[in-house]
């Protein structure tokens, strides 16, 4: 007997009473198991708020600095994309939504139904996100690549965003931080998109399996973890939406 | 000193269990691809001596330099990239993970009545991102080190040095989700896989320290990521975040990378800390004194730490309101650290002290980490801060808390905790030896660093003015003797492996989940679940236990 | 079984499902924060927008928090977690600013 008499031991009898495959040896229950599991999902997503955190202050910090600079470079965002990619986004959360009520209630068609909707649509948010990342490439404001002042030293000249919002020109000193703008445009975007393209490959890989009836045998720990996951991508992207399209269409 | 708890069974006959975590399977795979938790804390602990010795050799390099005013040994270049690596090598490949990714995995699920942490696969990622940061790491050394200093501080690092910011960073960035990975393991596990009757009040302290550093791990690790990627961008870029010709706020970057860092070094002690905890109260057999307040001063110690990061910042450019807001929270962060030596210390009162290694590695670390908290504090006001910061006194000050204080406790853990890990016991003399040589060693090498920095001598410098150099001499003398100490336990555990003593399940008739089972333990760990249902550090209900044990043998 | 890790977790998500009336209500309020937000984004409400929008938007993360990712339903441990994660996000941004906006030279 390894163990020393001290320490008492339960009675081994519903050991192997219930033991669905997927239960792994070192849990006791599938509840255990599932709430473990989520648990170290809101972990992870905790970290990935931290993650995101420092270029949030960054942001915040260099509008506070660069308040005209930030204006003009938030005028170039089309406020059309970004509300629709928002509409895209948060249909896409709902749908996943629905998905994790699908598996739980087992209905397996449903499931697929609601991943591929989740898919398409996260898709199309890449798909818009691609036309508005090309136009900054047009219109050369991609930092480090040939990058332009035109647009904010003689706003004129930019016919489109002139008509909106009839900016003033950026003295070249104060012109030059829009570069910053758009480099954080960039930086927090593409991240945000590089969360998307991830999820999105999940999601590929989740239709497959759903299909085959893996998640909607009351196992749905995959499902609901990668919901809370898309769902987060989506908080994500409703702060970068209010910060980066929103709060500055009326300068000083 | 001739007083001794250790009680071993009768070595005639005694033999290590033949069923155990080390036996259940052979071959490398079974290595390589293990989900135990106490096999990866042994892949760990091969991998973390491995880099300790490396951080450790650049250390040497470091103090043979500065044997000389001149900058004669190495070019200054070259010091600095010595330097530089000293540092990544020691705080991201050893420091941080080393009690953690050993002692913590391999005892966590064993202390709460688990058969193994709540994620064995994600643990074995984080050895293997740990092990691809570190070659990393090697890699960086060969192409030709970085010489930045292992803080990376912008603009140097961004646009003035052409050395690898680049791989360094990668490195550092990958070893810090092998971190987040396992102090995420940790948090989920403590909080769902305790036994039965297992209440958070009656987890070992142990426990308490690697659920509070755990804390720290997941929630500032990730910033610290996030600023290497901007570092990156920086430098490939030129995104202009931390430029100042492009409008960018080098502070920004010391906002951001302190953030984690302060917390880092919490990270590093809290740990130790716990072993502190296991081992003063195994070695005076009384539980440790105010249990509540040492359980609830590791979490304070994580909470506050998270408030205090600018005060590496003093000097840099922060506002005047930033530096007083900054210095008072430092204040308030020293408090939960002394409330742990006090009730440590009142442990003692009383006790019936013995004086194995592993207790005299933890008397090395009281006085040896009182001293360097005392010193924190000089730093934390930022009047004399001012004066001191960016001087040797900043080297001696870490180098109290993380050497004299981190490293002795991590020591004090192997040793103590060896006889579990390998079912061996450690020989005794030559490491009390070992133990007193390593305290010598310590002290002559570090304390006229104090004095250092105090002069006026600056830190990361290969020459220095010529009246510095007799205590710079000593310092070195000293490295030479720390160096022994080092070598030794290296030397005698490993002979151990073959030629220790039996040790049996409990050795050190200590209480605690771990040693009520067999040494080494099975692979899942308990023949059945456990059910705790007696307070920590309950040396009568271990009494209690002995004496039964004997009444069923004699009976039998 | 209950005292297994201590706690008793009534709450538990696998035992409450959400339906979809829920996250229709949820979505449909999400809509209109949104077309709100678009909207009041049009209007010159001088240093009110940013507040304006940043509210709204608070107020969706927190629906799609709540709701979406059942956090209302959800232990006391998983709300601690959120909140922690939140706090901890405020600490970095806020003390960080505390010194930016403090400072005598710098700003334009």
């Amino acid at each position: 007997m390894p163990d020393s008499p001290a320490i008492h031991h339960e009675a081994a009898e519903n050991a192997h009473a219930e033991h669905p495959a997927y239960l792994r040896h070192h849990f006791e229950s599938t509840d255990q198991q599932a709430d473990a599991a989520g648990f170290a999902m809101w972990l992870f997503l905790v970290t990935e708020v931290m993650f995101f955190g420092g270029l949030f202050t960054a942001y915040l910090i260099y509008r506070n600095w660069y308040y005209p600079a930030f204006v003009a470079g938030s005028h170039q965002l089309n406020v059309f994309w970004g509300t629709l990619n928002t509409v895209v986004l948060i249909s896409s959360s709902f749908t996943m939504a629905m998905g994790v009520w699908c598996a739980e209630t087992r209905r397996r068609r449903g499931l697929v139904l609601c991943l591929i909707f989740t898919f398409i649509l996260g898709l199309g948010f890449l798909g818009i996100k691609t036309i508005e990342y090309r136009e900054k490439i047009e219109k050369h404001h991609v930092p480090g690549f040939h990058y332009s002042l035109q647009s904010f030293t003689n706003p004129a000249s930019d016919p489109e965003i002139f008509n909106e919002y009839h900016d003033k020109p950026l003295a070249p000193d104060m012109a030059v931080h829009t570069e910053l703008y758009f480099s954080l445009y960039f930086l927090m975007t593409g991240m945000h998109a590089l969360h998307m393209i991830i999820g999105i490959g999940i999601l590929g890989f989740m239709i497959f399996r759903a299909r085959a009836g893996d998640y909607t045998n009351g196992h749905v720990t995959f499902v609901e973890n990668f919901g809370l996951y898309w769902h987060f991508v989506d908080v994500i992207w409703i702060y970068l939406f209010a910060l980066l399209y929103l709060i500055s269409r009326h300068g000083t | 000193m001739s007083d001794t708890i250790v009680s071993l069974p009768d070595q005639s006959t005694a033999r290590i269990p033949k069923m155990n975590y080390l036996t259940k399977e052979n071959g490398i795979l079974s290595w390589l691809l293990t989900g135990d938790h106490k096999r990866i804390a042994i892949l760990y602990l091969i991998s973390l001596s491995f880099f300790f010795f490396i951080g450790g050799s650049l250390a040497g390099l470091i103090r043979l330099e500065l044997l000389t005013p001149q900058a004669d040994l190495m070019a200054t270049d070259t010091y600095n990239k010595v330097f530089t690596m000293h540092g990544v090598i020691m705080i991201f490949f050893f420091l941080v993970p080393s009690v953690p990714a050993t002692l913590g995995n391999f005892l966590i699920p064993m202390m709460i009545g688990a058969k193994d942490l709540a994620l064995p696969k994600i643990n074995l990622l984080s050895w293997y991102l740990y092990v691809i940061g570190g070659i990393l790491a090697i890699y960086t050394m060969a192409a030709g080190g970085v010489d930045t200093g292992w803080t990376f501080t912008t603009p140097l690092s961004t646009h003035y040095v052409n050395t690898n910011v680049l791989t360094t960073g990668l490195a550092v960035f990958i070893a810090g989700f092998s971190s987040i990975f396992t102090g995420l393991n940790f948090i989920v596990t403590i909080h769902k896989m305790r036994c039965p009757g297992m209440t958070w009040f009656r987890l070992p302290l142990f426990v308490w320290a690697h659920y509070a550093a755990s804390i720290l791990m997941v929630l500032a690790t990730p910033v610290v990521a996030i600023t290497i990627v901007l570092v990156a961008l920086e430098r490939t870029m030129g995104i202009g975040v931390f430029d100042p010709t492009k409008g960018g706020d080098p502070i920004l970057f010391q906002h951001l990378f302190w953030f984690y860092s302060h917390p880092a070094v919490y990270i590093m002690i809290l740990p130790g800390m716990g072993v502190i905890s296991e081992t003063i109260s195994t070695f005076s057999r009384k539980r440790v004194f105010g249990y509540t307040a040492v359980a609830f001063s590791s979490v304070a110690i994580a909470v506050f730490g998270f408030f205090v990061w600018a005060h590496h910042m003093f000097i840099m450019g922060i506002s005047n309101y930033a530096v007083l807001v900054f210095s008072l929270l430092t204040m308030m962060v020293a408090v939960p650290s002394a409330i742990k030596i006090f009730n440590w210390t009142f442990t003692l009162y009383k006790g019936s002290i013995t004086f194995e290694t592993p207790m005299l590695y933890t008397f090395g670390f009281m006085g040896l980490f009182t001293i360097g908290g005392l010193t924190g504090v000089f730093l934390g006001a930022s009047g004399t801060d001012i004066h001191l910061t960016e001087t040797y006194f900043i080297v001696a000050h870490f180098h109290f808390v993380m050497v004299g204080g981190m490293l002795m406790a991590f020591l004090a853990g192997i040793h103590f905790w060896w006889p579990k890990i390998t079912g061996r016991m450690y020989p005794e003399k030559i490491s009390q030896l070992a133990a007193v040589v390593t305290f010598i060693g310590f002290n002559f090498t570090f304390f006229p660093q104090f004095i250092l920095g105090i002069l006026g001598m600056p830190r990361r410098y290969a020459a220095y003015p010529p009246e510095f150099q007799i205590l710079n001499v000593f310092s070195t003398a000293g490295a030479t003797i720390l160096g022994v100490g080092y070598l030794l336990p290296v030397l005698y555990l490993t002979w151990s492996l073959k030629y220790g003593a039996i040790a049996g399940n409990n050795p050190w008739q200590a209480t605690g989940l771990e040693w009520q089972t067999q040494s080494p333990p099975l692979t899942e760990n308990f023949a059945q679940m456990p059910i705790m249902d007696h307070e920590a550090y309950d040396y009568e209900w271990l009494e209690n236990q002995e004496r039964k044990e004997k009444e069923v043998a004699s009976a039998g | 079984m209950s005292e297994q890790n201590g706690t008793s977790e009534h709450q538990e998500h696998a035992h409450h499902i959400v339906g979809p009336l829920v996250y229709v209500v949820i979505l449909i309020a999400l809509l209109i924060g949104t077309a709100l937000t678009v909207w009041a984004s049009f209007i010159d409400l001088g240093f009110w927008n940013p507040i304006i929008a940043l509210a709204i938007a608070t107020t969706k993360a927190t629906l799609v928090v709540l709701f979406f990712m059942h956090v209302w339903y959800s232990s006391k441990l998983t709300k601690l977690t959120v909140g922690a994660g939140i706090f901890m996000f405020l600490t970095l941004v806020s003390l960080t600013l505390m010194d930016y906006i403090s400072r005598a030279w710098g700003s334009w």
